[in-house]
């Protein structure tokens, strides 16, 4: 029921912002243009029918090196949660490999503020609005992304006596 | 006469990362103009790990005892999300037995996590006693899951598919004895809590959040149940057949650090009512679904019959490969809404494993919290949030 309401709202409104549904183990997810984002949630999060306002997580993906990389290498997962309907959902939004950015939803929900923290420390991609965009897992001095798949795994030789001299070597 | 002028002075102060009363590594920079908390800001990561990372390189089942080292007062918990996750993803059905005891397992977890939390949370605000009474019925506790699974604390006691062994025969004693005891307990601590003046001097109307903003805030668990919003993932979408079991959901008014405290309290005899189900209505027969290839096939039958033995092998070494695709599992976990993001790239191993942990959201909300409220209140406010720092950074 809630996913016809939420059909007719997407097909209503954003005709043009929507890419393809997919239905997958009974889970609704809506790809839309990055561009409609902030619409998109806006009007979601307006709408006194649907009343979706628990914005659960976000979460990213990278697929470096799938078939599903044409589309944009970087995927953003918006995990939505309606309290009056029990109904869950996901909006999910493509980026290409140069500069991954999108709108930022803390205009609208106070809780992308961390999460959205989280996805630009660990995956790298910027949130445009966002008032504190920085660090927030990992230390200071760690440069690269560490949930990019193009991270470098290393392993640091561990010092014994034998080596305990030798400067630590990381491979 | 020389003119005085009044200028507002504030002063910065470091709360952490090694304070007893921030539960882990947190370090809460707060900028106090007197007693008064004009602004806080906390800093997390110091026990970041990258265990979403670590779970790219391991086949599917070896992923489960990481699971255990996020919230470590939680483990089974931890390990249903991944476990319904995973099964959500393959399509496996699990027996009835492998649902009952899962249940009974997690409850008996909320009451185990519920206790640290009431302890530790009294501790915090001038309770010394409550640490001892909570840490001597918690480890009844422990001993069911050391009878279950051989450890005392990390279990990993689920499986993909069902549970690592059968119960053990003297499960219904250990368990029975849990349940005996534990009303008598909760009547102990309400005695010492419910109409201690100290205690309700330090909770009530303090750090109070209204039904609207948790939500905003994304806030799951007790602490939105306690501003009176009914949302409790057990009731809402109902996981490994928590709609056969018959149990109330607790609910707050005022959304404050004391209702909080009775919201969890409350929890925890509905657990029982819950275990003590399960523990009645504990139906015969296999503990692992039969699906060969997929969830490992008992020992007893590895150790006779050939076939057993081909599929454990390929199982160890190869693992299993899901269908392409990305499912999302969420459960009630004693913090809040736990919730697993499996993507799956059709390998054997997760392509992503995002963690939707629960006390990261809720400690977002902290500044909310103690803005504009006492410095002594900041130690009420983070106790009543229930966080794990092991969860929170990952």
């Amino acid at each position: 029921m809630m996913e016809e309401k939420l059909k007719e709202f997407f097909d209503k409104n954003f005709s043009g912002a929507v890419l393809r549904v997919d239905e997958f183990r009974d889970q609704l997810s809506f790809y839309i243009r990055p561009e409609f984002l902030l619409d998109v949630c806006r009007a979601l999060f307006d709408d006194s029918e649907l009343e979706v306002r628990l914005l659960a997580d976000i979460c990213s993906l990278d697929w470096l090196g799938d078939s599903d990389e044409e589309e944009g290498r970087f995927e953003v997962i918006y995990n939505l949660y309606s309290l009056k309907h029990k109904f869950r959902f996901f909006i999910k939004v493509k980026l290409p490999t140069d500069n991954p950015e999108i709108d930022s939803l803390t205009s609208l929900w106070a809780t992308a503020d961390w999460l959205e923290r989280e996805v630009y420390d660990l995956m790298g991609i910027k949130f445009a609005g966002h008032p504190n965009l920085v660090k927030i897992l990992t230390p200071d001095d760690l440069e690269g992304h560490p949930l990019r798949k193009d991270f470098p795994l290393t392993y640091e030789i561990p010092q014994f006596s034998f080596n305990k001299d030798d400067p630590p070597e990381v491979i | 006469m020389e003119e005085t002028t009044t200028r507002r002075r504030t002063m910065n102060i470091n709360m952490g990362p090694q304070h007893p009363a921030t539960h882990g590594v947190l370090r809460v920079e707060l900028e106090l103009d007197g007693e008064t908390v004009v602004k806080a800001t906390p800093h997390i990561g110091y026990l970041h790990t990258g265990i979403e990372k670590t779970a790219e390189s391991k086949l599917y089942y070896k992923v489960i005892p990481t699971t255990d080292r996020m919230d470590y007062l939680a483990p089974m918990s931890n390990n249903l999300g991944y476990c319904l996750a995973i099964e959500k993803l393959m399509g496996i059905e699990v027996p009835p037995k492998v649902k009952y005891a899962r249940v009974l397992l997690t409850e008996l977890t909320r009451i185990k996590s519920h206790l640290v939390w009431i302890g530790t949370h009294a501790l915090d605000i001038g309770a010394m006693s409550m640490m001892l009474y909570a840490f001597r019925e918690r480890e009844l506790i422990i001993d069911v899951y050391e009878a279950c699974a051989g450890q005392r604390m990390m279990s990993t006691y689920f499986r993909i598919g069902g549970l690592t062994d059968d119960l053990p025969t003297d499960f219904n004693e250990k368990v029975e004895k849990v349940l005996k005891r534990m009303p008598e307990a909760f009547l102990d601590y309400e005695r010492l809590l419910n109409d201690n003046r100290i205690f309700r001097n330090r909770t009530i109307g303090v750090a109070k959040i209204s039904a609207d903003d948790a939500i905003n805030y994304g806030l799951t668990g007790p602490i939105l149940r306690g501003c009176g919003v009914n949302y409790d993932v057990r009731k809402a979408n109902p996981y490994s057949g928590y709609e056969d079991f018959d149990f109330d959901v607790p609910l707050g008014n005022n959304g404050d650090v004391y209702d909080r405290y009775l919201v969890r309290l409350e929890e925890m005899k509905q657990s029982l009512r819950i275990i003590k189900q399960a523990l009645d209505g504990m139906p015969e027969g296999p503990f692992r679904a039969h699906v060969p290839g997929v969830v490992l096939p008992p020992k007893e039958d590895v150790m006779h019959k050939m076939e057993s033995l081909i599929f454990h092998f390929k199982i160890i070494t190869a693992g299993f490969k899901p269908p392409k695709g990305a499912v999302y599992q969420a459960i009630e976990a004693p913090k809040g809404e736990l919730g697993y993001y499996i993507s799956s790239d059709g390998s054997n191993k997760p392509h992503r494993m995002r963690v939707r942990p629960p006390s990261f959201v809720n400690l977002s909300a902290l500044p909310k919290l103690v803005e504009g409220g006492m410095v002594a209140d900041v130690i009420a406010a983070i106790g009543s949030i229930d966080i794990v720092l092991g969860e929170v950074d990952r």
